[in-house]
């Protein structure tokens, strides 16, 4: 882990995380998170299905995006520059076959997201994460990127461009899946921040495990019918304070 | 700090600024303080002159973009509505994505766009805009929110690029001295301009409007 990884999770990134609500702005108007205990319970369903996809997904574009370079291993302390990749060694330049692979990768995202909402909010949120990270990690594997591409496809092309690990792109893709709807969650609820902030904290090893699964063989499928309706009835409302 | 500590590695090269496309306007201002009526005003004077659209930040509907939509001061396809998931100032300031989203995708749907506004959701004195979002910000603040405003001060009304003060013929009615106003503002802005409008009397906004197209001869200039 390097401090990038850091950066990559935090919500303060400029990446449009901020006006989505991972689901839960519409699972509270319906009833289904109300306090705390129904946001922790939201939030560990959203991790191990959503969370699970999205980890698997970012780890595989990792792994893809950095040319074998740590396919699981921590990249050797060399030479750092401080704004560059901090791997030493540059990334590889966008090949045809990255490009292609990050495309496979981008269709396995849109084929395990049946909700057409679903898949909109994660290429919104792709794009704002390709915006903030070419200017953050500059790397030409930026460059074998759709325009729009999933949030967990530039998640991965991210973590490879700052030097990261694909379980560290795997944990950020878990962190991410479960912080982003808690803030939101506080926000809409006028919820405890510092009980929010606990229920975030326990999930630590849900989170961690969900990492480590990302790293199988094969990416994840879980799939989560109620996410899905709830995306789909709340993209139609007017009246919303979050994008999903 | 290692010996080739070099800060260039820390910094882009000035790409921060924008080659090309529409001069990008902020319009921000409390709540109810006549943003939307501004940009209204703004799009039917300088709409015949101007390639130009809108953004709206409603924090909780899409009533700004409806608003202009009925009105017709601008077809639907110029006119695109942000949400701001709770939080107007980070959609404007801390975290633009979903700004910069709508902004670029109006450039691309209008090749020869010229100027587009992007009217924050209503929010408190201390929210401004980033320069990441927008060229040039305007502050609208409302006479019936009191004459004491300009002297409390905050980024938006001490450091925009324009601060306008709507809703003069309301004074009479609330009792705010506008001369009071006038003073406080030049003291608190110094250089920066100020204009005491009331768009009920002048719905062309028509010294704002001269204010734009101002800005608008400044980029193009800049720009070479
Ligand atoms: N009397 C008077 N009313 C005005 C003037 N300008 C705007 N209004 C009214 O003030 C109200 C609020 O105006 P808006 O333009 O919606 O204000 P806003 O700043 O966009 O409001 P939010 O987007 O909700 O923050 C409307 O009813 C306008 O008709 C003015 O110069 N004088
Ligand atoms: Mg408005």
């Amino acid at each position: 882990m390097t401090a990038a990884l850091l950066t990559l999770a935090d919500s303060r990134l400029p990446a449009g995380g901020h006006t989505h609500s991972g689901g839960v702005e519409q699972a509270i108007a319906a009833g289904h998170v109300h306090d705390p205990a129904s946001l922790a319970a939201f939030l560990l369903r959203r991790l191990t299905t959503a969370g699970a996809v999205t980890a698997g997904l970012a780890a595989a574009a990792t792994t893809r995006s950095s040319s074998g370079r740590h396919r699981g291993h921590v990249p050797s302390p060399g030479a750092r520059s401080p704004a560059g990749s901090s791997s030493g060694e540059p990334p590889a330049p966008a090949s045809s076959e990255l490009v292609a692979a990050l495309r496979h990768l981008d269709g396995e995202a849109d084929a395990r997201t049946p909700s057409p909402a679903l898949r909109a909010a994660s290429r919104q949120q792709g794009r704002g994460l390709v915006r903030v990270g070419r200017r953050a990690w500059p790397s030409p594997v930026w460059d074998a990127l759709p325009a729009a591409p999933h949030h967990p496809v530039a998640l991965g092309v991210a973590a490879a461009a700052g030097g990261l690990t694909p379980r560290d792109a795997a944990a950020a893709a878990a962190y991410l899946s479960v912080s982003g709807p808690a803030t939101a969650a506080q926000r809409l609820l006028a919820l405890d921040p510092l009980t929010v902030a606990a229920v975030t904290a326990r999930l630590a090893p849900a989170i961690d495990a969900v990492a480590d699964d990302a790293l199988r063989d094969g990416l994840p499928a879980d799939t989560d019918p109620l996410l899905d309706l709830l995306a789909e009835v709340h993209a139609t409302r007017g009246d919303r304070f979050f994008a999903s | 700090m290692p010996p080739d500590h070099n800060l260039a590695d820390y910094v882009d090269a000035p790409t921060a600024h924008r080659h090309g496309g529409p001069l990008r306007v902020g319009l921000g201002g409390p709540v109810g303080s006549g943003k939307t009526a501004l940009a209204a005003a703004l799009c039917r004077t300088l709409g015949a002159e101007y390639d130009l659209a809108v953004v709206t930040n409603d924090i909780y509907t899409t009533e700004d973009a409806d608003f202009l939509r009925r009105n017709a001061v601008l077809p639907d396809d110029r006119i695109e509505a942000v949400q701001t998931g709770c939080c107007p100032h980070t959609a404007i300031r801390d975290d633009i994505t979903a700004n910069l989203d709508a902004v670029e995708l109006l450039e691309a749907r209008h090749p020869g766009l010229e100027l587009v506004f992007v009217e924050s959701g209503g929010d408190n004195l201390t929210a401004s805009f980033s320069y990441g979002l927008v060229d040039v910000q305007v502050f609208v603040v409302d006479v019936a929110g009191g004459d004491k405003v300009p002297r409390k001060g905050g980024p938006g009304v001490t450091a925009s690029d324009l601060l306008v003060v709507n809703k003069t013929d309301l004074a009479p009615l609330v009792g705010a001295d506008l001369d009071v106003m006038r003073r406080d503002s030049a003291t608190v802005r110094g250089d920066r301009p100020t204009l005491l409008i009331s768009l009920r009397e002048d719905p062309a906004a028509t010294e704002v409007a001269a204010w734009v197209r101002e800005q608008v001869r400044v980029r193009r200039l800049q720009q070479g």
